[in-house]
């Protein structure tokens, strides 16, 4: 029978419909909710590195943290220490946000974000793409996308460093520990997404001990990786929830330090 | 409680054919595949459909459904509106035998070139012992019927059929995990993966998971794991350096 199908030239075609797609359902929606999604995102990190209203004290914006150079009032540098010296004198966060930026930028959740709504390669399943010649990622630049594991470590270190800001936003401006204002609320929060985000990734996951063939042997990576694995079936929605959260901390810092939040427990 | 639906159907052998429109009856609790049974019992005897267990599990009456991939036998007619227009066409990356039927010979193809089980030399059939840790994450890969919507719907391959002979389709990468990550296999597949059946194709989009009737995590279970592995192997200098200072087999 198969010999029967392979002689026949006509049934090597595929069936020749005219149209993109038969979808009928609303396809559309998914890929243009996450183009703004992602573009608001854009927009708002290249205004964020920027602005110089980056401390309110005893709160930092997230995407000026860490702050490593003199130029960093004292409040803002990381333990007190400016390893950078004063011959950088740019924002904050050019000198840092390249770290989250790539580990979102090669994440395995954010890639099939954009792959589909910016690319459109596919716009969604079943809707054909728009490209002549695909390669997907067996070429440059896209091949690229395989260092992410180096992201993820410096992402689990970007990730520490904004916990610790957090804890330490729950001192007063004298350092005094006890504050609670809305703000240390927020950045707390925001750690904590952020950890459930970078320690669900499926880099992570490998690195636990999904690269091990025999889990039984290692029972201790095993636990890890179940734990990862659970976080990891959320990846999507802790990206998501990440993204946003770091925005709405980094904003609202912002708008503590230029005076436009000044209630009493901000 | 049955209605009429309108139906439109791929009609005609190989590429060349057309959309015919049909009204048909419906009745409570009948899927898709009943409705083109009765197409064929009282409008269109010749329609062509591949069909055998009407419950899910022999993957054979894959077809696209209002341009979805779906299985005929595990579409309720209750998912759709009565006064809506249900197309239905023949998986769209696999070329037609005649009307909804395609052949998949592509899929067994692939299937062969990729190279079986390759237990230790010194161990014997009857001497394997493993725990149900060690093989949890490749039973789920076994639940694969074989319906090959996910091969269809990639579109590394649907909407390029260039690609064909490099891509094994997320269906055969996923049976390359399955083997990689067993505790007994010792043939190198991550080269291979990469290499020879198109692994770096997968830009991960996850349309293969979304179609799985079996509901396979694919992408996030066999493809990505499998890219991290190929990682290990090819593009990260570290794991390389540790595996030659600790003389581990990598």
């Amino acid at each position: 029978m198969t010999q029967t199908t392979a002689e026949n030239p006509a049934r090597k075609q595929r069936a020749q419909l005219k149209v993109r797609t038969l979808r009928t359902d609303r396809w559309w929606l998914a890929p243009a909710l996450t183009f703004t999604g992602l573009l608001t995102f854009l927009i708002y990190g290249f205004w964020a590195i920027f602005d110089q209203s980056y401390l309110a004290e005893p709160y930092i914006a997230p995407f000026a943290s860490p702050c490593l150079a003199t130029a960093c009032p004292e409040g803002a540098r990381l333990f007190g220490l400016a390893p950078i010296g004063d011959w950088y004198t740019w924002p904050p966060g050019l000198l840092i946000l390249g770290l989250p930026g790539g580990f979102r930028l090669t994440c395995y959740y954010y890639r099939k974000s954009y792959y589909r709504s910016f690319w459109l390669s596919p716009p969604a399943c079943s809707v054909a793409e728009p490209h002549g010649k695909y390669t997907g990622e067996t070429r440059l630049p896209l091949i690229i996308q395989n260092i992410h594991r180096y992201f993820f470590y410096f992402a689990v270190i970007i990730g520490l460093i904004l916990t610790y800001d957090a804890v330490l936003a729950f001192r007063d401006k004298e350092g005094n520990w006890g504050h609670v204002g809305l703000g240390s609320i927020i950045l707390l929060v925001n750690a904590i997404l952020i950890l459930a985000y970078t320690f669900g990734c499926h880099s992570c996951r490998h690195i636990t001990a999904g690269r091990l063939n025999h889990f039984s042997k290692h029972p201790l990576r095993y636990k890890a990786w179940t734990f990862v694995s659970k976080l990891n079936a959320k990846h999507q929605q802790f990206a998501w929830a990440s993204m946003f959260s770091v925005m709405i901390a980094d904003l609202y810092v912002r708008l503590v330090a230029k005076g436009i939040i000044n209630f009493p427990f901000a | 409680m049955g209605y009429k639906a309108k139906f439109r159907v791929w009609r005609g052998e190989g590429g060349e054919g057309r959309l015919e429109d049909f009204t048909v009856e419906v009745n409570e609790g009948e899927v898709v595949l009943d409705v083109i049974h009765r197409l064929q019992a009282t409008q269109a005897p010749d329609l062509a459909v591949r069909w055998n267990c009407k419950a899910g599990k022999c993957g054979s009456c894959s077809m696209e459904i209002n341009g979805k991939p779906r299985l005929g036998c595990m579409t309720r007619m209750s998912t759709f509106e009565e006064s809506e227009t249900i197309t239905v066409t023949p998986m769209r990356t696999f070329p037609v035998i005649k009307d909804l039927v395609t052949d998949v010979s592509f899929n067994y193809q692939k299937a062969r070139e990729i190279p079986s089980f390759t237990p230790p030399k010194d161990v014997k059939p009857g001497e394997y012992r493993m725990q149900q840790v060690d093989v949890e994450r490749s039973q789920e890969f076994r639940k694969c019927i074989e319906c090959f919507m996910c091969n269809n719907v990639c579109h590394v391959i649907r909407d390029h059929d260039e690609n064909k002979q490099a891509f094994a389709g997320p269906r055969f990468l996923m049976r390359i995990a399955e083997l990689d990550m067993h505790p007994y296999d010792v043939a190198d597949r991550k080269e291979s993966a990469q290499d020879e059946h198109g692994l770096g194709y997968c830009n991960i989009t996850k349309c293969c998971t979304e179609v799985c009737p079996e509901h396979i995590k694919i992408t996030d279970n066999a493809l990505i794991p499998m890219k991290e592995r190929v990682v290990d192997r090819k593009y990260d200098p570290l794991v390389w350096l540790g595996n030659k200072i600790f003389k581990r087999s990598s």
